[in-house]
């Protein structure tokens, strides 16, 4: 039953008609045949995830009560830890390296008894737009393998596509989760910074970074979402309040009256023609819906990719600094002879890839004295008008939308020479981390010129999580009954050949 | 010619600086859980936090925001209502992270002052000296370099790292420019660190221990010529670990710096460490290719922003302050100048206070404890108060003013207790150490004494008196040291019809 919803697989894990062993190993075998092609996996735990599904079905045959989702498959990005698994990040730099201590997140998971399959392939340090900057390989999008699946989480969004997983796990520093979501035809959530606890989380840029749900429906993304959020004493930045009640705004189904505001600056000029068409058949079923559609401005969003490209490199530069042999991963040049400075720099050299390099340097520069005012500095006061502009959006409207990225997905190796053009995928999607706010990312149907999914963004205000959900979910089932099936049904068929 | 201390005081003016580092005693470390006590097994005492593996994060123990909230009040500071941490970046093994979590440009306590007190020609003068800034920030990890002939990284065969320090709370306190000390800048330096120690100790935030390394301090040294007005280049010496150190380090860089000057040389802006056996320095790192350490907030924490009324609740508890409390108790107990000096420099004080609140005898008490209790743990190499509780000495000076004890029966109880042979009373129950006052048993012994030295009794009934002292010494030695020897004399110079 590999093709269902994780809510369905849920319920009939419950009523006792498959057992989480059976459906563990149908994903399993799933793996097996089509991640050859995908490549969205970099690490299957075929052991691990079959003795916790049988945890879990000894606890259902005892009787105990049991979380929504207990006995559900989950793939987990291979930035966060897991206790004695194999954590990369998709670097080199840590090739080995089995973490001794969980993730918040996968203690939660655990606890949950969702059962995780393995880590899935990401941009190192999660850092691009299409897991091309993995040091394993690119993952391919199940729509057309020789097409990226996005990134930083291609592999998270990949799995699911690719019915490799029902529930994946992605983090989302500029787009991480959204981006990919969109070129898959898949759901992925970043909710607000802070509700979600990222200890475990291997940083990338500490102040954008936050982990959130990858899914293949609206109500899959929120039952993950109440499973993994909530306060967490070891991340002082998460918010410690009540978790938005997502379960039940996605099942809602109603947006009348609600007023839904398009940003006048993500529209328009630079997005694919599919994209926009489709984008505005989406605002019309909301309309039919009853929801209110207002336009707003965000003037400052013009500032975002460039102040992002300084604040994200600045905090990576110092967050990838312990990355240096002395205590875990890879070490290059320690013949016995050479300092411990020397075989840091070795190590630097050969463990990190391009990108990653690239922006060290460029965070190195941001942060350097005499320049910092100039670049970390204003890049900060832009993150605050940033933030203006979005309070002002949502004083007219109760949720903002737009396309979720200008493109479907593209090709592999189109645009890896080309740093700018790859970071320009990322300009709808970067503005909601600088604000700390929550957005999503839910298909809307495949371009007319290539048959590629699109994805449309809802944002909501920080910690009204709850709002996107609603209106998710709402489009979601509108889209459905005009189309018959869902959109992953039009998906080619893997592992045949 | 070399100028002497007196001619470079007479050439140039001084000015000072002064940087403490103190380990906060926290139970537990500054971002994690971790245990703090010192000396453990390396590496025991570590987490993925103080270990910075990937995906750790830190969290800020509240108990060392309390303890730099205290410092910064009885340091007349003012709290940041609003403060962050910043990360300073650079490489170095013994750091986990590669940065260290500090505060930079927004700490905790700003704008304080120190008054400290000196003996002058004109008497005794009271300095203020300015306090620029309190702040927090991490300790690093410990390095050692084995098989080099420096112990240092160059040359080294391999390093070992220990990480059960790298996390511990520290807390910097920053003096603005000390000017105007004149001569007396090593006693300034020096009784500042001495009266911030003192107010540490009486806080409880820190074990305030120099030769541990949990206060140390950094001396920042500058001359000018005399009555210039300007400021010269400064070196700062690093890790100065005795109070007399400090004072050494700093007379010690006034007369380097002087004879550099005298000769047209030009003073480096560096870092210099100071040599104990020498009381010279040796230049360390130079800063004028000044590192560029990267600060930036640290995304991982949020500002820490103290309440108000937590402030004021933490104001109230401040103690009486060292200083005004030596005077006080000076004046109370009547002690000479020199022998307060020594209770403090013992670390005695607040022993022998807690010995007199139990009803002793100021003097007695201070005896007891700087006498023959510190004799036994200077032996044994232990502090006095592990031996023996001021409950304890309180009795057994209490049993010596009732007479039940001598002074030497009394140390042998005291040494009693100290063997671990129980409470001053089960010591004289187990040894049987009662003062013998029992006149008949006491004449037993004296007509012993007299019987065997007839000579001398017929000497004393001659009205040889002092000849009594003899006889005395036999009674007290067939007594064992029991009897009461003021007792023995009176019965004894009334038998031989002296009385
Ligand atoms: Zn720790």
């Amino acid at each position: 039953m590999i093709h269902s919803t994780a809510a369905e697989m849920a319920t009939k894990l419950a009523a006792g008609e498959i057992s989480s062993v059976e459906l563990t190993q149908q994903h399993l075998d799933r793996i097996s045949v089509v991640d050859g092609q995908v490549h969205a996996f970099l690490y299957v735990d075929t052991e691990g995830a079959l003795s916790q599904a049988a945890a879990v079905d000894a606890k259902r045959v005892a009787g105990e009560k049991l979380s929504p989702l207990a006995g559900v498959p989950l793939a987990l990005k291979d930035v966060l830890t897991q206790k004695g698994i194999p954590t990369t990040c998709g670097s080199k730099i840590l090739e080995g390296w089995r973490p001794p201590y969980d993730s918040t997140i996968v203690s939660k998971l655990k606890s949950a008894g969702i059962v995780i399959l393995g880590k899935t392939n990401m941009d190192e340090f999660a850092m691009g737009s299409s897991t091309e900057n993995s040091a394993y390989g690119p993952s391919h999008n199940p729509w057309d393998l020789t097409r990226i699946p996005g990134g930083s989480g291609g592999g998270s969004a990949a799995s699911l596509a690719a019915f490799e997983a029902p529930l994946a796990m992605g983090t989302d520093t500029g787009g991480s989760i959204r981006q990919p979501a969109a070129v898959t035809g898949t759901v992925g959530v970043k909710p607000t910074y802070g509700g979600v606890s990222r200890y475990g989380l291997v940083a990338f840029s500490s102040s954008l970074d936050q982990a959130g749900p990858c899914a293949r429906t609206v109500l899959d993304a929120a039952l993950l979402h109440e499973a993994i959020a909530g306060y967490d004493p070891r991340d002082s930045t998460s918010i410690n309040a009540p978790v938005p009640a997502v379960v039940a705004a996605a099942k809602k189904l109603d947006v009348k009256g609600m007023k839904i505001g398009i940003v006048k600056e993500l529209s328009g000029d630079g997005y694919q023609a599919g994209v926009r068409s489709r984008f505005d058949e989406a605002i019309e079923e909301l309309v039919n819906a009853g929801a209110e559609i207002v336009e707003v401005s965000c003037p400052n969003f013009e500032y975002a990719l460039a102040a992002y490209y300084l604040i994200a490199p600045s905090e990576a530069s110092s967050n990838l600094a312990r990355f240096d042999s002395m205590r875990y991963g890879i070490r290059v040049g320690d013949d016995g002879v050479r300092g411990a400075e020397e075989v840091m720099k070795m190590t630097r050299e050969v463990g990190f890839g391009k990108e990653v390099k690239r922006r060290i340097i460029l965070g190195t520069y941001a942060l350097s004295s005499g320049y910092y005012d100039a670049y970390y500095g204003s890049a900060q006061k832009v993150r605050t008008l940033i933030t203006q502009d979005f309070a002002a959006a949502f004083s007219k409207a109760d949720v903002l939308v737009s396309p979720t990225c200008p493109t479907t997905a593209f090709k592999i190796g189109e645009k890896s020479d080309d740093p700018l053009a790859m970071y320009l995928n990322d300009i709808a999607t970067i503005p909601v981390n600088m604000a700390g706010i929550g957005g999503m990312s839910l298909p809307v149907g495949l371009a007319p010129e290539d048959g590629l999914p699109v994805g449309f963004q809802i944002m909501s205000p920080a910690m009204k999580d709850d709002l996107m959900y609603q209106v998710g979910g709402t489009l979601e089932a509108a889209l459905l009954r005009k189309w018959g099936s869902p959109i992953l049904s039009n998906a080619p068929a893997l592992g045949a050949n | 010619m070399a100028l002497n201390y007196d001619q470079a005081i007479a050439a140039y003016d001084p000015t000072l600086g002064l940087e403490v580092h103190v380990e906060l005693n926290t139970n537990s470390k500054m971002f994690c859980g971790c245990a703090t006590e010192f000396g453990a097994e390396p590496n025991t005492q570590t987490c993925p936090v103080c270990l910075g593996l990937p995906g750790s994060l830190p969290a800020v123990n509240g108990k060392a925001i309390e303890s730099s909230i205290l410092i910064g009040l009885a340091l007349n500071c003012s709290i940041a209502p609003f403060s962050r941490f910043a990360r300073k970046n650079y490489f170095y093994p013994d750091m986990p992270k590669n940065f260290q979590t500090s505060q930079f440009d927004e700490p905790i306590c700003v704008n304080g002052y120190l008054d400290v007190e000196i003996e002058t020609d004109e008497g005794t003068k009271v300095f203020r000296i300015d306090i620029e800034r309190v702040h927090m920030e991490e300790d690093t990890g410990k390095s050692l370099h084995v098989g080099g002939s420096t112990g240092r990284i160059h040359g080294a065969e391999y390093s070992l790292l220990d990480y059960n320090r790298a996390g511990i709370p520290l807390v910097e306190i920053v003096t603005k420019i000390i000017p105007n000390t004149g001569k007396y800048a090593p006693l300034v330096a020096r009784a500042y660190v001495t009266e911030l120690r003192d107010i540490l100790r009486s806080l409880g935030v820190s074990d305030v221990k120099m030769e541990q390394g949990s206060l140390r301090c950094d001396a920042n040294v500058s001359l000018a010529p005399a009555g210039s007005g300007q400021l010269g280049t400064r070196s700062e010496t690093k890790n100065v670990n005795s109070l007399r150190s400090v004072e050494r380090a700093v007379s010690g860089e006034i007369e380097r710096q002087a004879n550099r000057l005298q000769n047209g040389e030009r003073i480096v802006q560096e870092t210099r460490h100071f040599l104990e056996e020498s009381g010279q320095t040796r230049p360390g790192r130079s800063k004028e290719q000044a590192e560029d350490y990267r600060y930036f907030p640290e995304p991982d924490l949020v500002p820490v922003a103290p309440d108000a009324a937590w402030i004021e609740e933490l104001r109230a508890t401040l103690p009486e302050k060292p200083s005004i409390r030596r005077k006080r108790l000076k004046i109370e107990w009547a002690v000479p100048d020199k022998e307060m000096a020594s209770m403090v420099n013992a670390e005695l004080l607040d022993t022998v206070e807690e010995t007199v609140l139990l009803g002793s005898d100021p003097t007695k008490a201070r005896s007891w404890w700087l006498g023959e209790i510190s004799r036994l743990a200077n032996e044994k190499e232990v502090a006095p108060t592990s031996l023996i509780t001021p409950i304890q000495v309180a009795e057994v000076i209490a049993l010596i003013a009732s007479g039940e004890l001598t002074d030497k029966l009394a140390r042998q109880v005291v040494e009693g207790v100290i063997n671990g042979e129980g409470t001053p009373q089960q010591v004289i129950d187990a040894r049987g150490l009662k003062v013998v006052s029992d006149d008949s048993a006491l004449m037993v012994a004296i007509e012993a004494a007299i019987a065997s030295q007839p000579e001398t009794a017929e000497r004393i009934r001659g009205g040889n008196i002092p000849a009594a002292g003899a006889l005395i010494g036999a009674v007290m030695k067939a007594t064992g040291g029991q009897a009461d020897a003021a007792k023995v004399r009176e019965l004894l110079l009334k038998h031989l019809g002296q009385g």
